[in-house]
């Protein structure tokens, strides 16, 4: 009975075996999803090339005409042929530092906890969710919270409206970011790596330490990555906090006390203070500028990319 | 359920140990009316057995059936399970493991296991099996290259990595891995060496050269080994103790039991129950 089920198929004649075979049954359904996604993909790519073509038109009398004399001028909303992004570029750049010393430690710490000692108990479900719902809060509400704590409250540690109380303001908008996609490593690392260190008779923390951090290190690294392109791409929050939109004069302060004393800008807060004026001339400086803060966030993505991957080989 | 105490004596005296040396015959385990939980669930209940030191016992049954419960218990493994609950007591050279002074960490640097997927850490070959050591408060470096370098020799994986013990760990194979598993377990100078399934991950020349290692390092560890593989247990150990599942016809929940625990040779050849019987003969499980 059995052998006779394959030989009554073979019964049919090789010709019709051949044209079963290569018969036009087309899968017609998962050729139609595969056209449409890669339709969405497309469309996704086209607006992002727009977006930079159009960057480009527009910024084009700054890019060829006075580029480096763009990149090298301050902050000026009021003539658009003094206009620059130099101080923008360093304000952003130290906000960027701040945010990394702030931000990281503290996130990964919070996140370590969270995963490794906090349990599933009530309270530590509690502030799971509440992590992840400040995650969502908008940025503006954090300028107001950097207002009140770090440019008034704090005014004597932090120097009022300095690009300290800014970089404090950004560290805490990313914190849940940074705790979030940090949890997310962790929670990522097999349980037989823990089991590996306990079984030769690791602490907890030895564990964690040799074991579960090294593990997840690269998952924490690409969080980091993504709440620092967002740090340096916020503008409501430094707007409230004291980022300067009109002209910025750092006469002859030095370094150190411009940035304790200082007013500073970013460049969010420079291209929000461009594009506020009239002109053909200042739409030129906006576009600039925005393609300079594009081209600065891919650099810092490249960066954490690069110094990810070199902490990768290192195993 | 048997008188294991009995047949360790008279296997005793076959081996020709002194049977009124305390040290030779007192045994490495003992567990009395042993019995684990998961949250309400029991998923093993009344072990009674006895671990006899430089000897390899194997553990085997169907799946689900709490010999790899049993086994964590020896090292206190369970504890990182937070609802799982261990009643009765198991007893490590007279000691109550889970007695209220007792240190996991310290049972575990006596107590090592290798696992049965090969979990080496992202780290170098070295700082993989260093790692141990350090812990024990070796830092020379002299020291602790001896340590590498003897624990690879006995591991027989010494003269596949010597020229690069810089490389990571997880460049190596699956069998490799798990001979660094048990190189960073043998690291650490432990008195018993647990294994959960260590072979159930590897391919068949890798899994020999397990059991050849085995049968290599067992005048100085005491080892236990869960198996799903009955022809393993039959060709590593010594004793073997089967374990099977009884379902409760109220709740029909499974629950781990002890069937029968006695020399290898005679659990194969002539078990003393029938269910090990329909086990070893391949007519259940």
């Amino acid at each position: 009975m059995a052998l006779a089920t394959p030989a009554s198929h073979g019964a049919s004649t090789a010709a019709s075996l051949t044209t079963e075979l290569t018969g036009s049954k087309r899968d017609v359904r998962g050729r139609a999803v595969e056209a449409v996604l890669l339709a969405t993909l497309a469309l996704s790519l086209l607006i992002l090339v727009a977006l930079v073509v159009n960057l480009v038109q527009r910024a084009w009398p700054v890019l060829s005409g006075r580029l480096g004399d763009f990149l090298s001028s301050g902050l000026d909303a009021s003539n658009a042929a003094e206009a620059g992004v130099w101080q923008a570029i360093r304000g952003t750049l130290t906000l960027a530092v701040i945010v990394a010393i702030v931000s990281f430690p503290l996130g990964i710490a919070c996140a370590v906890f969270l995963e490794e000692y906090a349990g599933k108990s009530f309270f530590a479900r509690l502030i799971r969710i509440n992590v992840r719902n400040l995650a969502g809060v908008p940025s503006i509400v954090y300028g107001i919270l950097g207002l009140t704590i770090f440019v008034k409250f704090a005014d004597g540690i932090t120097g009022g409206r300095t690009v300290i109380s800014g970089g404090l303001a950004l560290a805490v908008l990313v914190l849940p970011v940074v705790i979030i996609t940090a949890s997310e490593a962790l929670r990522a690392v097999p349980q037989s790596i823990r089991e590996g260190a306990y079984g030769v008779g690791a602490t907890k923390w030895e564990t964690v330490r040799s074991h579960v951090l090294p593990s997840a290190a690269p998952g924490i690294l690409t969080g980091t990555v993504l709440a620092l392109s967002r740090a340096a791409g916020e503008a409501a929050p430094l707007l409230l906090v004291g980022g300067i939109t009109g002209l910025l004069r750092t006469g002859d302060q030095g370094l150190w006390e411009q940035i304790t004393k200082g007013g500073f800008t970013s460049m969010p807060v420079a291209i929000f203070s461009y594009a506020r004026q009239t002109g053909a001339d200042f739409q030129a400086v906006t576009g600039a500028a925005s393609l300079i803060l594009l081209i600065l966030v891919v650099l810092i993505n490249a960066l954490a990319i690069w110094l990810r991957n070199r902490f990768e080989k290192r195993w | 359920m048997m008188d294991t105490r009995v047949t360790v004596k008279s296997q005793d005296g076959v081996e020709g140990m002194d049977p009124n040396n305390a040290t030779e015959t007192a045994p490495v385990f003992r567990t009395r009316d042993l019995a684990v939980y998961y949250g309400d669930f029991r998923a093993v209940r009344d072990v009674n057995i006895e671990i006899r030191g430089q000897d390899i016992t194997a553990f085997i049954g169907p799946s689900g059936c709490g010999k790899s419960t049993v086994l964590r218990c020896f090292d206190r493994m369970n504890d990182l399970s937070p609802s799982a609950r261990v009643d009765g007591t198991v007893e490590y050279h007279g000691i109550d493991l889970y007695g209220k002074d007792v240190d996991a960490v310290e049972v575990r640097r006596r107590v090592g296991m290798v696992f049965q997927k090969p979990n080496p850490v992202p780290k170098s070959i070295y700082d993989n099996l260093a790692f141990g050591p350090r812990l024990n408060g070796i830092k020379k470096k002299a020291e602790l290259d001896e340590i590498v370098e003897s624990s690879l020799k006995r591991a027989a994986l010494w003269d596949e990595v010597k020229d690069r013990l810089k490389a990571s760990a997880m460049g190596l194979s699956g069998g490799q891995q798990q001979r660094l598993c048990i190189a960073r377990c043998i690291a650490v100078k432990p008195d018993v060496i647990l294994m959960d399934e260590p072979c159930s991950a590897l391919d068949p020349i890798a899994t020999a050269r397990i059991e050849d290692l085995m049968q290599e390092i067992k005048q100085d560890f005491t080892i236990i080994i869960v198996t799903h593989n009955m022809q393993q247990a039959a060709r590593v150990s010594d004793r073997t103790a089967f374990f099977t599942t009884e379902v409760n016809p109220e709740s029909d929940r499974r629950t781990g039991v002890l069937v029968e625990f006695d020399d290898t040779q005679k659990i194969f050849s002539n078990p003393g129950d029938d269910r090990t019987e329909a086990y070893v003969t391949g007519r259940f499980g």
